[in-house]
């Protein structure tokens, strides 16, 4: 086996929380990584919803609004397609279609990134705006981090806001 | 030495690199993969790949239609 030479590095601003957007940064994520990028991606308000504990609709976070909004995001299983929604109808009709394209659906990606060990990290401030700490989310979650940090981090790679 | 055999012909980009990358990862120094691909990206960018991470790609060989047989070692 030869020498690896690790300097390729791909860093993702995981802003948004639909379906199609989440698919796109997990695929971009999951393949940067199998090809031996160092991979970051790190999930900011809506983009949150992807990273919950909890899949479904639950109202956690710290007081009344906070616990509505929560409710009302929900977790992986309730993330919109970004257009032609039909009230949620179309995320599960799109997760169908990927199945039988073998496709890779959305909770098979992110699976793939937990194995393939991509850095995945929290907004702090996102997460003080919704009520919600580091235990609201999967186990996986490294680190609470801010623009600083994920400055640092994501130093002299590509960086993508989706 | 164990030789692995990995399927890939049925998936589509990312995961003909992740369950490559996640299937050589589980190998020993000096093991040998045997991974069925399609040709097309899988088949110029897996071996392609695998060698950059480090990888040796013993041998490329078509094995019927569009699928080929690429054997890797670790």
């Amino acid at each position: 086996m030869n020498d690896v030479v690790r300097n390729k590095k791909l860093s993702i601003i995981c802003f948004s929380g639909s379906f199609d957007k989440l698919v796109a940064a997990f695929t971009l994520a999951t393949g940067a990584a199998a090809v031996n990028y160092e991979v970051h991606i790190f999930f900011t308000f809506w983009g949150l919803n992807a990273i919950k504990n909890d899949k479904g609709r639950h109202f956690i976070g710290k007081g009344a609004l906070a616990k509505i909004f929560n409710f009302l995001m929900g977790g992986i299983n309730n993330v919109p397609l970004s257009r032609l929604n039909f009230f949620g109808i179309s995320p599960k009709l799109m997760n169908r279609m990927m199945k039988k394209s073998n496709v890779a659906t959305l909770k098979e990606l992110i699976e793939a990134a937990i194995a393939l060990n991509i850095n995945l990290y929290s907004c702090e401030m996102s997460m003080n705006i919704l009520g919600i700490k580091k235990e609201d989310f999967i186990p996986e979650i490294k680190e609470v981090i801010g623009v600083p940090r994920f400055l640092e981090y994501s130093a002299g790679g590509e960086r993508i806001f989706i | 030495m164990n030789t692995y055999k990995l399927d890939i012909t049925e998936e589509h980009c990312p995961m003909t690199f992740v369950k490559t990358k996640l299937e050589l990862t589980k190998l020993n120094p000096g093991e040998i993969l045997e991974v069925l691909l399609k040709e097309g990206e899988p088949l110029d960018n897996v071996p392609k790949s695998s060698e950059e991470q480090g990888f040796e790609i013993v041998e490329i060989s078509h094995v019927e239609n569009d699928i080929y047989k690429v054997i890797i070692k670790k």
